[in-house]
């Protein structure tokens, strides 16, 4: 029968940066939300994040990172996905973040940033608000 | 209706020749639909289908934590070495209770994330049992007629009864490890059964030259079996024994497959043929259950009969499912009551 599209979600980590406790809390949250999550890990470049998200054909990235280079990887990741045709991913980052550097994010295309102290209830409240699956023949 | 139809046709036409040459995101896409059941799906499947039967698809399964990612990994580089393509299926298991799904087969594959010639998708089984999702099968098709040589499905990770992966590959790998059970575990039915090649993974812990010895004898004794019932003549699955994180055993075990594979299609041309018509029955079967189901429930909604007033009704004892199915088919069909 006509069923509901399942939201996709990739949830990467950017960098050097080896801490996965927040990623992978994200990850299970989005999981008893009824998301399908990938999770691959930490220490992707922008490159393997854009193309894992584009063979899993995922409606949203989430990026977590830590290390304080996300001016750099950010703007990265959404360039390659317009170079790819696939801008119409919805990206949003979470982790640490000095407040200036927000806004910047933002101007790039990064849909919303979640700084530490987040509820999780409010993460996945703005995904199911702001992320809808692809829709049926837009292909 | 009817120029809907046409216009999903002409869309199609062009989907079709984007995954013909291999086009990433077309096929990313038409993966989803096919996933998601999108009805259009169907005409794009049927015009791939004749450019499919050219990748050979190996299967491995085994019980969660066994490794069987990792030794996809190190399959994956062991095909690229020699110049082949590779696709790879990994599934997960979906949440009964939220339908979600950690899909995390991708950690121990992300040397192969840039590679033009890998392509890796992570499924989750959406409620199906087998140890495949249900849609499996046709995305190897897409996989098939994008021209990738090799595709690897790695199943869920198993228990005991999970099998359908035998109805899909061409070799089917069963991945152990050491001190899962006494050898009792070993002779039951189900998946030890279905192994073309068995692997005893993490070959360095203890125990692991039991295990060895345990599958081995288990497969002697099962070797009379397999030839008084034609199941296969002239293959012994061998046991191999690796440790995938660090890529020892893996040319053996890819050797193995190869010999396998040469087996198949020069000694056992019958045994090949019997694969490949277990497979067209298989989706030929589950395609005409889906369609006659959907149209069934074309039909009913027409008529304004609900599937869940339906539940309820047989869940109050109204009417049982038995003779209410019965009725509905014999209605719709237009068929003259059975005998039986």
């Amino acid at each position: 029968m006509s069923q509901e599209r399942k939201l996709r979600v990739l949830i990467a980590k950017p960098g050097l940066d080896g801490h996965d406790r927040g990623a992978r809390i994200i990850a299970r949250a989005l999981r008893d939300a009824g998301f399908e999550v990938i999770y691959t890990g930490c220490h992707q470049t922008p490159e393997q994040i854009v193309q894992t998200a584009i063979q899993e054909d995922v409606d949203l990235i989430g990026l977590s990172i830590l290390s304080g280079a996300h001016n750099y990887s950010f703007p990265r990741i959404m360039e390659l996905l317009k170079e790819n045709g696939a801008d119409d991913i919805t990206v949003i980052g979470g982790g640490i973040f000095p407040l200036e550097d927000i806004p910047k994010l933002k101007e790039v295309g990064i849909k919303e940033i979640f700084t530490p102290g987040t509820k999780l209830e409010d993460i996945i409240k703005w995904v199911r608000e702001n992320v809808k699956p692809r829709r049926v023949d837009a292909a | 209706m009817p120029p809907e139809i046409k216009q999903e046709g002409d869309d199609s036409m062009s989907i079709v020749e984007k995954v013909l040459e291999g086009d990433v995101r077309a096929v990313a896409r038409l993966l989803r639909d096919i996933d998601d059941q999108v009805p259009s799906t169907r005409s794009i499947l049927q015009q791939l289908y004749p450019h499919t039967g050219k990748a050979y698809i190996i299967g491995i399964t085994g019980p969660p934590g066994a490794g069987k990612s990792t030794l996809v990994d190190q399959m994956t580089t062991y095909y690229r070495k020699l110049g082949k393509t590779v696709a790879i299926l990994a599934i997960d298991p979906t949440s009964p209770f939220s339908g979600g799904a950690i899909l995390g087969d991708r950690i121990r594959m992300q040397r192969h994330f840039l590679d033009p010639g890998v392509f890796i998708r992570s499924l989750a089984t959406r409620g199906h049992s087998g140890g495949l999702t249900k849609s499996t099968h046709d995305m190897i098709t897409v996989l098939d007629a994008m021209g990738k040589n090799i595709i690897i499905v790695e199943t869920v990770g198993v228990g005991q009864g999970e099998v359908e992966i035998a109805e899909c590959a061409h070799t089917t790998l069963v991945v152990t490890v050491p001190g899962l059970g006494d050898d009792i575990q070993a002779i039951k039915a189900g998946i030890m059964e279905i192994g073309n090649i068995f692997v005893v993974n993490k070959a360095d812990r203890e125990g692991a030259k039991k295990t060895v010895q345990e599958l081995r004898n288990l497969l002697e004794m099962g070797k009379k079996f397999r030839m008084e019932t034609g199941a296969t003549n002239g293959w012994d699955p061998p046991v191999i024994e690796t440790q995938a994180h660090k890529g020892i055993g893996i040319d053996e075990l890819c050797e193995a497959i190869e010999s396998h594979r040469e087996y198949l299609t020069t000694q056992a041309l019958d045994e090949l043929k019997k694969i490949m018509v277990k497979r067209a029955l298989h989706q030929f079967s589950e395609t005409l259950k889906d369609e006659l189901f959907k149209e069934m429930m074309r039909r009913m909604e027409k008529k304004g009969m609900n599937i869940d007033d339906l539940a309820a009704k047989i869940a109050d004892k109204e009417v049982d499912p038995y003779s209410l199915s019965r009725s509905l088919i014999r209605d719709e069909l237009k068929e003259p009551e059975s005998a039986v």
